[in-house]
C-alpha cells in the first residue's frame, strides 16, 4: 500500500503503517492524522515528538507503561489521569494511533 | 482494543446459529475439490520480504493471500513433495500420524475454531486430512492408483491455499488430541504444514517479524539491551513509589546463581508488565541471587510454530547465556508454548545440559526433580514450593477487590502438567476463587484462540471467534460468581485474554499469576499499601 503527497509517494504496511522512518516529516503526520479522523493541536504534537524522541534513542516504541508515566511526569498529573488523557487524544489507542502518526513501526510478538 | 470484526450481538447470534463459514456448503460438492475462500478478517498479513531476507528463508516477495497468484516457486510442487518426504522419514511420529487415522471423529467438536467459525475444514480430523490426502494421492501407491477412493488428491496452489488458510486456524492448542483415542498430536500436523509452506515463501509477518527480531536482539519485540534495561529499571521504579521497597535486579550478570528468562511481554506489554513487578518483589522477598539477560530476552519462541530449525537456534541462546554467565540453573516465567519447547523437545534439540547443576532452591532446598534433564524451573512450581515451606509472608486480603478465576494456558497444561502448582499459588494469594466448568479446565483447556503466533489485529474475527468457548465459559463464573479476573500464566494470554474479555466478556481483568502475588507479598519496611501493582484502590468495587 502506498499514499500520494504533495507529489511524493510513500509506502505503508496493509495499515497505513509508514515503512521508511526516514521519510516522515509533519505534513505527514499531519496527513496520517487526518485519516484518523485526529486534529493535531500541540498536545498532540507533544506526544509524537516524544515518540520519535524515545525511538531516536531506544529504537522502538515506548512501552505504553512509560508513556503514560511520561506525560504524567510533564503535565503534573496523576498516572491515571494521564492515561485518560492520552486516550482522549487517540481515541483508538495510543500505540496503534499516536505510533503511526509518529511514524513508528508496530510493535510485534506477546503484545 | 483492536477493531472490533463485527458487534458483538451479531457475531454471538452468527455462532448460535451455527452458521458455517465454508460458504457453498459441502451438500454435493466433494471437500477435497472444494475452493479456498480467502477474504478479510480471514487470514494474517504475509511476511515482508525483509524479514525473511533476514531470516534467509526462501522466496522473499510483496504478495497479498487476496492475489489470485501466489508467485509461488517455479518447482514449487517438487519442493513440497520432498519436504513431505523428507520429514516423513525423519520423524516417526508423523509417519504414524498420517497413516493411524480411523476418521473417527471423536476431535471434530473440541477445537474452538470449528466450535466458533462452523467451518467443517476446521475440524482437526479434517484439518489434518488436508495434507493427508495429499500424502496418499502423492506417495502412497494404493493413492496414486486409486485417488479419491483410496482418499487421496494432486497437489494444486489452490491445495497451498487452503493449507495457507486452515493450518492458520490451528493455534497448536492439542485440545483435540487429548480426545483422540490413538493420541495423534494435531499440532505437529500444523507445525509440519507451516514448515512446508515455509519452503515455498508462504508464511505469516507475525510469527516471522519475532523470529527475526529475536535473532537480532534475543526478544521477540526487537528489544534492544540499553533499552531491556531501561524498561526494567523503570519497572523498578514504579515498585519504588507503590511498596517503598527498592528492588534491583541485575543484568547479564556472571556469577549469579540463577538466571531468569521471561517472555518479553511480561517487560513491555499491558499487562504483562504487572507479571514481571510480581517476579521482581518475589526475588527480592526472598533473598533471591538471580540475573536477568539482555540476550537471552525472550522465553518465548515464535519459531516453534512454524520451524524446527528457528526453534533450535532461540531456545539455544538461553543454554548459551546460562553457560556464558556460569549460573546454576535457569527459572523460567510465565510463558506458554515456550514450556512445550523446554519439556518437549529441548532436550533433544539442544540437550542434555550437562554444564549446568541440577535444579535445586536455594530458599527451601527442594530439588526439582521434573527439571532434571533440562536445567529450567518453572516459576509456579518455584512459587508453590516457597509457599508450602512457609517462606513467604501473604496477606490475600490486599487481593480482596480480586474475585478470580483460573484459565490454564495451553502448552503448560497439555505439554507439562502444570494443574495444580498455579491452583495452590492462587489459593494462598486471594480471597476469591472460583473454577469455571470442568470441561473447559485442566487439560480440557479451551485456548485463548489466538495463539501460536496468531495474535494479530487483522485476524480479529476469527480471533474472537475461536476465542467464544473460553470467553463463554468465563461468563459462566462471572454470572455465577461474580468473578472480575482471570488470571492465567502465559503472556500470549495476558495479551489476548484481554480483548478477547473487551469484547466478550467486558469488565474482566486479565493478570498473570504472579502480580497477584505481588500484590499479596508483604514485604519488610514496606509503606502501607492501599493500592495494588495497578496503582488500582483495593478497596474500590469496579
Amino acid at each position: 500500500m502506498s499514499f500520494e503527497l504533495n507529489g511524493k509517494s510513500y509506502e505503508t504496511d496493509e495499515d497505513g503503517y509508514l515503512l521508511d522512518l526516514d521519510l516522515w516529516s509533519e505534513e505527514v503526520a499531519k496527513f496520517l492524522a487526518e485519516k484518523e479522523d485526529i486534529q493535531m493541536d500541540d498536545k498532540h504534537w507533544e506526544i509524537v515528538n516524544f515518540l520519535r524522541e524515545y525511538y531516536r534513542e531506544y529504537q522502538i516504541a515506548p512501552a505504553i507503561k512509560i508513556l503514560v508515566k511520561e506525560i504524567a511526569a510533564r503535565n503534573e498529573m496523576q498516572k491515571k489521569d494521564a492515561s485518560a488523557f492520552l486516550y482522549d487524544l487517540f481515541p483508538n489507542g495510543p500505540a496503534v494511533q499516536a505510533c503511526k502518526i509518529a511514524g513508528l513501526p508496530k510493535p510485534t510478538g506477546c503484545v | 482494543m483492536a477493531d472490533a470484526p463485527m458487534k458483538k450481538d451479531e457475531l454471538a447470534k452468527s455462532i448460535q446459529r451455527k452458521d458455517s463459514l465454508f460458504p457453498g456448503g459441502v451438500e454435493g460438492e466433494d471437500w477435497l475439490g472444494s475452493k479456498a475462500q480467502v477474504r478479510p478478517g480471514n487470514f494474517c498479513y504475509p511476511a515482508k520480504a525483509e524479514v525473511l531476507e533476514r531470516l534467509n528463508f526462501p522466496n522473499p516477495r510483496k504478495w497479498s493471500p487476496e492475489d489470485e497468484d501466489w508467485n509461488l516457486p517455479e518447482n514449487w510442487k517438487e519442493l513440497i513433495i520432498n519436504g513431505l518426504k523428507e520429514r516423513l522419514d525423519k520423524s516417526r511420529t508423523l509417519k504414524l500420524f498420517m497413516d493411524i487415522c480411523v476418521r473417527c471423529g471423536a476431535c471434530a467438536d473440541k477445537c474452538h475454531f470449528f466450535l466458533g467459525t462452523g467451518d467443517p475444514k476446521n475440524m482437526p480430523v479434517l484439518r489434518a486430512e488436508l495434507l493427508r490426502s495429499i500424502y496418499r494421492g502423492e506417495l502412497t501407491r494404493a493413492g496414486k492408483i486409486l485417488g479419491k477412493m483410496a482418499g487421496g488428491r494432486t497437489l494444486t496452489p489452490e491445495v497451498i491455499k487452503e493449507w495457507f488458510l486452515y493450518f492458520h486456524q490451528c493455534t497448536e492448542c492439542r485440545r483435540c488430541s487429548v480426545f483422540c483415542p490413538y493420541g495423534i498430536d494435531t499440532a505437529e500436523f500444523t507445525m509440519l504444514g507451516r514448515e512446508l509452506l515455509n519452503l515455498l515463501g508462504v508464511n505469516i509477518n507475525w510469527i516471522l517479524e519475532p523470529v527475526s527480531n529475536c535473532e537480532r536482539t534475543g526478544n521477540h519485540l526487537g528489544i534492544e539491551p540499553h533499552t531491556f534495561k531501561q524498561v526494567v529499571e523503570s519497572l523498578a521504579d514504579d515498585i519504588e513509589d507503590i511498596t517503598g521497597i527498592t528492588v534491583e535486579p541485575t543484568f547479564n550478570r556472571k556469577g549469579a546463581e540463577i538466571l531468569f528468562i521471561t517472555p518479553s511481554g511480561d517487560i513491555f506489554a499491558d499487562p504483562g508488565v504487572y507479571t514481571m513487578m510480581g517476579y521482581m518483589l518475589l526475588f527480592h522477598h526472598i533473598g533471591l541471587d538471580y540475573t536477568i539477560s539482555t540476550y537471552a530476552s525472550e522465553g518465548g519462541n515464535f519459531g516453534s510454530f512454524n520451524s524446527p530449525e528457528m526453534m533450535k537456534k532461540l531456545n539455544g541462546k538461553m543454554y548459551a547465556e546460562a553457560k556464558r554467565l556460569g549460573v546454576k540453573w535457569i527459572l523460567g516465567g510465565e510463558c506458554g508454548h515456550m514450556w512445550r519447547v523446554v519439556h518437549q523437545y529441548m532436550d533433544t534439540l539442544n540437550g542434555p545440559a550437562d554444564f549446568l547443576q541440577e535444579p535445586v532452591s536455594p530458599i527451601t532446598g527442594t530439588r526439582f526433580e521434573n527439571a532434571r534433564s533440562t536445567k529450567m524451573v518453572h516459576i509456579a512450581e518455584f512459587t508453590a514450593d516457597l509457599i508450602r515451606h512457609g517462606k513467604l509472608k501473604l496477606d490475600p486480603s490486599r487481593n480482596r477487590h480480586i474475585r478470580a478465576t483460573f484459565h490454564d494456558s495451553c502448552n503448560p497444561a497439555r505439554a507439562m502438567g502444570m494443574f495444580e502448582e498455579p491452583r495452590y499459588v492462587l489459593k494462598h494469594v486471594v480471597e476469591n476463587f472460583h473454577e469455571m466448568p470442568e470441561n473447559t479446565i485442566r487439560e480440557k483447556t479451551f485456548c485463548c484462540g489466538s495463539g501460536s503466533g496468531l495474535n494479530t489485529n487483522e485476524f480479529m474475527e476469527i480471533r474472537m471467534r475461536g476465542g467464544f468457548p473460553r470467553a463463554n465459559a468465563v461468563q459462566y463464573v462471572k454470572d455465577r460468581h461474580n468473578v472480575n479476573t482471570l488470571a492465567t500464566i502465559c503472556a500470549i494470554d495476558r495479551a489476548t485474554l484481554s480483548t478477547l474479555m473487551d469484547y466478550w466478556v467486558p469488565g474482566t481483568r486479565v493478570t498473570g499469576l504472579h502480580e497477584l502475588v505481588g500484590n499479596a507479598l508483604v514485604m519488610d519496611g514496606e509503606n502501607e499499601r492501599d493500592v495494588d501493582l495497578r496503582e488500582d484502590d483495593i478497596d474500590e468495587e469496579d
